[in-house]
């Protein structure tokens, strides 16, 4: 056992976590993380406005920051893993330096890889990743062990609130997959619509 | 060199881009320099290069067009992130300042200098590359046009002999 350690058992179950975010700030756009993340976010309910990776592990929020920058009047919510957001912390001071009033970058924080056989990750070692994106300047982050406060959380993503950091804490398990669509030509199409643009 | 960068400036300008995601190279300096003084156009300094390509993807499914700056080392960290770009058809345009090629004083700077096209192109990224300044303005509105008209991926190789040789030394 290294000092930090989640142990398994703790934390909120990421699925009804993740449904109850969503319901609670229902204009965000939203840009999913590969692996969990993204299942997570399908199965709570499959919507235009979501965009869902199923690779390029690290640029979820970076990816949030193009976004957020382009549509300066709508939420945007990056919803991701621990592993994921590690491989791509340089972004978190990248989006601090350009702070945009409208970007949360939620982490679904399990502290284990899932994906590839929960081996632990840097959070479940010590590594905080709130307290990194409050050292890159985020204007809040905050830490969520409990479900009365993901409502919170949702209402202050729909109302843009400056650009913050959520890590929720979920149990270390295996969840049933819930697979979106891995056609990246259509999601992109569809969520453009979703926002007034063609194709092309 | 200020005069073939302030036509890339007015390129992009007109390309109607308006995100310039950077990781700084001497060569793209005065660019930078014209993207912050621009009230139409942001500069975002990044990290890493990667963090680049998917911040252009972002742009884009928000319905702005953006462009990537690095060095030519920079090709090298962007190699995995490339295939966000292919999977979903995204319009992608980056401007490398080259290194390790012409008159190169470190020899750290070959190896991905020599591989850069050969990287590009095997992610599936259409090169072009420019050796004189007369030709660079019609390069990037190409490049501007490859891209977002047609949605393609598209880098612009700046030669090191168009950008110059490094003074490393007082002097030198």
């Amino acid at each position: 056992m290294v000092a930090g350690e989640l142990t398994k058992g703790d934390g909120l179950d990421r699925r009804s976590a993740s449904a109850m975010l969503l319901s609670a700030c229902p204009d965000a756009l939203v840009i999913a993380g590969l692996g969990s993340a993204s299942y997570d976010l399908f199965a709570a309910g499959d919507r235009n406005a979501n965009f869902y990776l199923w690779g390029a592990m690290g640029g979820a929020a970076a990816m949030g920051l193009g976004l957020a920058l382009a549509q300066p009047r709508r939420p945007v919510l990056v919803l991701t893993g621990d592993g994921e957001q590690l491989m791509g912390m340089g972004a978190l001071a990248t989006i601090a330096v350009q702070r945009p009033l409208n970007l949360t970058v939620v982490v679904l924080d399990n502290g284990r890889y899932a994906e590839t056989g929960m081996q632990l990750s840097h959070t479940a070692l010590g590594v905080s990743l709130p307290a990194v994106a409050a050292a890159c300047g985020f204007a809040w982050t905050m830490e969520l062990a409990e479900m009365d406060v993901i409502r919170t959380l949702g209402k202050r993503i729909q109302t843009m609130q400056g650009c913050g950091l959520a890590r929720i804490r979920v149990r270390a398990e295996e969840v049933t997959r819930a697979l979106p669509s891995r056609d990246g030509v259509w999601l992109k199409n569809r969520f453009r619509s979703a926002l007034g643009f063609p194709p092309m | 060199m200020i005069v073939w960068q302030d036509r890339i400036f007015e390129t992009l300008k007109a390309g109607k881009i308006t995100q310039v995601a950077y990781v700084p190279d001497a060569g793209h300096a005065r660019l930078i320099e014209r993207v912050e003084g621009a009230e139409q156009m942001r500069a975002i300094v990044l990290t890493t290069e990667e963090e680049g390509v998917a911040l252009t993807c972002g742009a884009w499914l928000g319905g702005e067009r953006a462009v990537l700056l690095m060095q030519s080392s920079g090709v090298g960290n962007c190699v995995n992130m490339f295939s966000l770009v292919s999977n979903c058809r995204f319009p992608f345009l980056t401007l490398v300042t080259m290194r390790g090629e012409w008159a190169e004083f470190n020899p750290w700077q070959v190896p991905m200098g020599k591989a850069t096209r050969s990287v590009l192109e095997s992610m599936g990224v259409t090169v072009y590359r420019v050796r004189r300044a007369d030709d660079v303005e019609q390069t990037v509105q190409a490049a501007v046009d490859l891209a977002f008209e047609s949605n393609q991926a598209v880098a612009v190789l700046l030669s090191q002999q168009l950008i110059g040789r490094k003074s490393w030394l007082p002097g030198n």
